[in-house]
């Protein structure tokens, strides 16, 4: 074989280097079907070259971690002989060309991930970023991009039957040519029924389950590993394209064919598709693969080795069976209806061979491949720094608290929410907005799981290492402020270029914050994904890490956000907390009344944050507290809306001893704080002061309203519906 | 008395219908596949919700031909008790046991969140243990789930009383909004929410359990 040309080579998006060593593991120039495997094996999206070296500075192992990174999913041993499965995953690019099914695949190859290692999806949350909906010239593409996600996660869930439970959405104008959608997703299934993606057993057979294999999806994975430019828009065809129903089908006759026990591994075909479960699973199991293509369920005639192995067709899956058992495996997919094919054969040789009528068209060592590909240590420097403290005009809080209730962010997003079956299961115990982490209990062991996504890019703009921080923090008391204790954690880093030093460094930095946090904690990441490249046009998004984080509690009717009865202490865990000019340039306020972004996120101090966790957890378990909600976006002021917003609609009369400026005093963001209500106020501070906490009564829950004073002065009073709302109706205007 | 809970390709609420008449209302229940040309030995029946054959041309519209459904016409022509809640609304409508059709939503959008039914009628197997304008909350989660009947079917089904649960708060558009109905012989019911759902303390309301509990009067007596 003769070299190829360098712009062959380029457009696989490989560097002369990676060519040479290519020539190097082969011993000859590859052909071309083996240029393109490299080229999706080695792409940033599949082999995380620029990233590896620093995601090894992450925590990953723990007492109940069964199974960390470099599966499908990560698994948690939750007591009673159950295990979680669980991860997020980032479809960003596929979203921004084609919405609808940009992110319902995100959601079919999410749910793959889980119920490939034998675990039932039971929860689905999604992280969503989007550019602003009422920007004048880019808000009509992003309202179209918002409408076509949320109903492509809504398609994909609702008919594959597995609850969208919760999430977050933010809007900022970094998103405009990039939106962000991360799904995590969660599944469960016994300790001892866990599979994994290894083959193993030479003479084993290789079968190929699902839906026939096409042109679509072809070059995916390096798609999502370019920066977006105008011909991006060409791209849609490189847009796959869910089934959700035939989903559906994969998962009953996987769980059910798992169960024969003639089932030796197991990998579901997403980013490179046969191409990467091959590799992988010969790679893991230290074995090779060899397939006839020929022998692979097309869609298309005349499709090429090239295309069949690069093609991202969904809802396939690969796996490799015991000799002399087929059969029991093809009897449960002919039950559900679905194609199964013996496709190949594992070897001893350690090589992926792929022959196409008869022919070999590729032969690759499986470890090199998969394994192997060049790591980066790119140069980094330091972020970008936001600007100087502008000068911050008054704003009465009385005028701002509507303001900003109503705005993007804070607004309730039920019209994003109720477009998901949030219900099916019948496992969910808390769902959107009801609580700061949504729950979902396995009716198997009597425990429920909390989970919790959060990010804050703009914190994470102002200092990665701190932002990164903070959102461990929050997620870890979003589980805390609803009794559960955090266990283990995913992770989806959303970035621009590496290539760039500033934004490597933003990378390095909030790799590093989230490994200190995540440790300190004591949630190791058991996997998760790295999204890079998400640049349009030379503008960066902000730096986006996502943390999944979950939980453990007992089954019990939870502690929700709303205020239930009248004449209850208002408790403030962690006191009013501190602020400055500074500090004050990455909050909501910042963004919705100086519209400016400056100085640096809310200070964190780890140990006050965890002795807030452990405090409202025992004040929970103890059954005191009524009502639990932690202060975030919005600070004070927005909380305590939100906790007036119940059936009932308790409002609180509140008197805040304080020295701080009335709208930072209201809005600011400083974390480790959480407002309760309780009938016991005595008992509450008595397990304040063994966790040395501050926990001030602030004041008193009130039949009628909203008052918040500072030293028996009003800073504003409010009629609760006039609040409500602001609050429940914006979004619907933001979105027509 | 034992339930048969019918699992279609796309069924995704039978597991949670299997549960409420279980481990909800005490009772036994068994599924009953698709290509089942029999239902064995139950009292009644539950068409579940979900996306039955990924509920392709027309919610329902494939359902209605699998082996099953000849099964279940038969048991209902014998006088068994046969119900379909949200998808299974659908088969039974699209099979022309039940009158009318389940058009998309009027917001064109599909809707989860909890509703309020008024109780229409008590004369049925299915609502025995009601009271007539008794108030039952429970979910709904559905894009198609309009009601959608001429108005001679409207006419009959208020003339006959089987009209079983209105919609307190119009969620969908429905024609009279009418959220659950009868056929003639009054064994067979729709319904687009979602009883099975509200069966359990801890999942907000257990107002769907007075439709099971009716179920079991009704064939305990029998």
């Amino acid at each position: 074989m003769t070299a190829h040309a360098p712009e062959v080579i380029a457009q696989h998006q490989l560097t002369a280097d990676e060519y040479g060593k290519i020539v190097a593991i082969l011993g000859r120039e590859p052909s071309l079907t083996e240029l393109g495997i490299f080229s999706v094996m080695w792409s940033e999206h599949c082999s995380y070259k620029s990233s590896r070296l620093h995601l090894r500075k992450l925590p990953t192992r723990g007492r109940l971690v069964v199974q960390g990174p470099g599966e499908n999913a990560g698994i948690v041993d939750i007591g009673g002989g159950y295990v979680i499965a669980f991860k997020i995953e980032s479809h960003n690019h596929p979203s921004f060309i084609e919405p609808f099914q940009g992110a319902a695949t995100g959601v079919g190859g999410i749910l793959r991930d889980i119920f490939t290692m034998g675990a039932r999806p039971i929860a689905v949350l999604d992280s969503l970023r989007f550019g602003r909906l009422d920007d004048p010239a880019t808000g009509a593409r992003n309202r179209r991009i918002l409408g076509g996600v949320v109903a492509g996660i809504a398609h994909y869930g609702n008919c594959f039957g597995v609850p969208t439970v919760g999430g977050e959405c933010i809007f900022e104008p970094c998103y405009d040519g990039n939106p962000l959608v991360n799904v995590f997703a969660l599944g469960i299934c016994k300790k001892e029924e866990v599979f994994y993606a290894k083959a193993a057993g030479a003479g084993n057979p290789v079968i190929y389950v699902g839906a026939r294999t096409g042109r679509d999806g072809i070059h995916g994975a390096s798609m999502a590993s370019a920066e977006f430019t105008e011909e991006a828009k060409q791209k849609r065809p490189n847009v796959q394209v869910g089934d959700p129903f035939m989903e559906k089908l994969l998962l009953e006759a996987c769980i059910e064919a798992m169960k024969t026990g003639a089932i030796v591994g197991i990998q579901d075909m997403g980013a490179a598709g046969l191409t990467c479960s091959t590799s992988e699973m010969g790679s893991r199991g230290g074995v090779g693969i060899e397939i006839e293509l020929d022998r692979v369920p097309q869609r298309e005639t005349g499709m090429t080795p090239y295309e069949i192995m690069l093609s991202e067709s969904q809802e396939r899956m690969l796996l490799v069976a015991r000799k002399g058992r087929e059969e029991e495996v093809y009897r449960v997919f002919r039950k559900w209806g679905l194609e199964a094919a013996e496709i190949g054969v594992v070897t001893e040789d350690g090589k992926l061979r792929v022959r196409h009528h008869g022919a070999v068209v590729a032969e690759i060592p499986n470890r090199e491949l998969a394994d192997e590909a060049p790591l980066y240590n790119r140069p980094h420097t330091h972020p970008p720094r936001a600007g100087l403290i502008p000068d911050l005009p008054v704003s009465k809080v009385q005028r701002t608290l509507p303001t900003l209730l109503g705005s993007l962010d804070i607004c309730s997003k039920r019209w994003i929410w109720e477009q998901y079956d949030y219900q099916v299961r019948t496992n969910t115990v808390a769902g959107p907005e009801r609580t700061d982490a949504a729950i979902v209990r396995i009716k198997e062991t009597g425990t429920s799981i909390a989970i919790s996504l959060d990010g804050n890019g703009r914190y994470c703009y102002l200092s990665p290492r701190e932002g990164a921080k903070l959102a461990v923090a929050e997620s870890c008391r979003n589980l805390s402020t609803v009794g559960a204790r955090p266990v283990a954690a995913t992770n989806c880093l959303n970035f621009g270029n590496p290539e760039r030093p500033e934004i490597m460094a933003q990378l390095v930095e909030a790799i590093e914050g989230m490994a200190e946090a995540c440790a300190f904690f004591d949630t190791p990441i058991t996997g998760g994904n790295v999204s890079l490249y998400n640049e349009t046009l030379g503008e960066g998004i902000y730096p986006t890490p996502v943390l999944g984080i979950v939980g453990t509690l007992k089954t019990a009717e939870p502690v929700t956000i709303p205020f239930k009865n009248a004449g209850r202490a208002v408790m403030l865990l962690g006191g009013i907390g501190e602020c400055d000019d500074t500090r004050f340039g990455g909050t909501q306020y910042a963004k919705e009344i100086v519209k400016q972004l400056w100085g640096l996120p809310p200070a964190l101090d780890l140990g006050r944050e965890q002795r807030v966790q452990f405090a409202v957890r025992r004040i929970i378990a103890e059954g005191l507290a009524e009502s639990a909600h932690d202060l975030s976006d919005g600070g004070l002021a927005v909380a305590l809306a939100e906790c007036s917003f119940g059936p009932n609609e308790i409002g609180a009369l509140i008197d805040l001893d304080s020295d701080l400026r009335p709208e930072m005093l209201a809005f600011h963001e400083a974390p480790s704080r959480i407002l309760i209500s309780t009938e016991f106020p005595k008992k509450v501070a008595a397990i304040a002061e063994k966790y040395e906490i501050e926990a001030p009564v602030v004041g008193v829950t009130i039949e009628k309203g909203i008052e918040i004073r500072q030293r028996t002065i009003t800073l504003g009073a409010w009629e609760i519906g006039a609040l409500q709302t602001a609050y429940a109706q914006a979004f619907e205007s933001y979105v027509r | 008395m034992k339930f048969g809970v019918i699992v279609f390709p796309g069924s995704n609420c039978d597991h949670d219908a299997f549960y409420a008449v279980t481990t909800n209302l005490g009772q036994k229940a068994e599924y009953i596949w698709h290509d089942s040309p029999r239902l064995g030995d139950v009292d009644a029946v539950i068409l579940p919700g979900g996306f039955a054959y990924g509920d392709y041309l027309r919610c329902g519209a494939i359902a209605r031909f699998s082996p099953v459904m000849g099964a279940v016409g038969r048991f209902a022509a014998a006088g068994g008790l046969v119900m379909g809640f949200c998808n299974g609304f659908q088969i039974l409508v699209e099979a022309g046991m039940l009158p009318g059709a389940l058009i998309r939503n009027r917001g064109l959008k599909f809707v989860c969140r909890e509703v309020r039914l008024r109780t229409e009628t008590v004369n049925s197997p299915f609502t025995n243990q009601a009271t007539v304008g008794q108030i039952l909350r429970m979910p709904i989660a559905h894009g198609e789930g309009c009601y959608f009947a001429d108005g001679r079917t409207l006419d009959e089904l208020d003339a006959e009383d089987r009209v079983l649960f209105r919609y307190v708060g119009n969620p969908n558009g429905s024609l009279g909004d009418i959220a659950g109905i009868l056929n003639r012989e009054r064994n067979v019911m729709g319904m687009m929410p979602h009883p099975e759902r509200a069966s359990d303390p801890l999942m907000g309301s257990t107002d769907g359990l007075t439709i099971f509990q009716s179920v079991l009067h009704a064939v305990v007596r029998a």
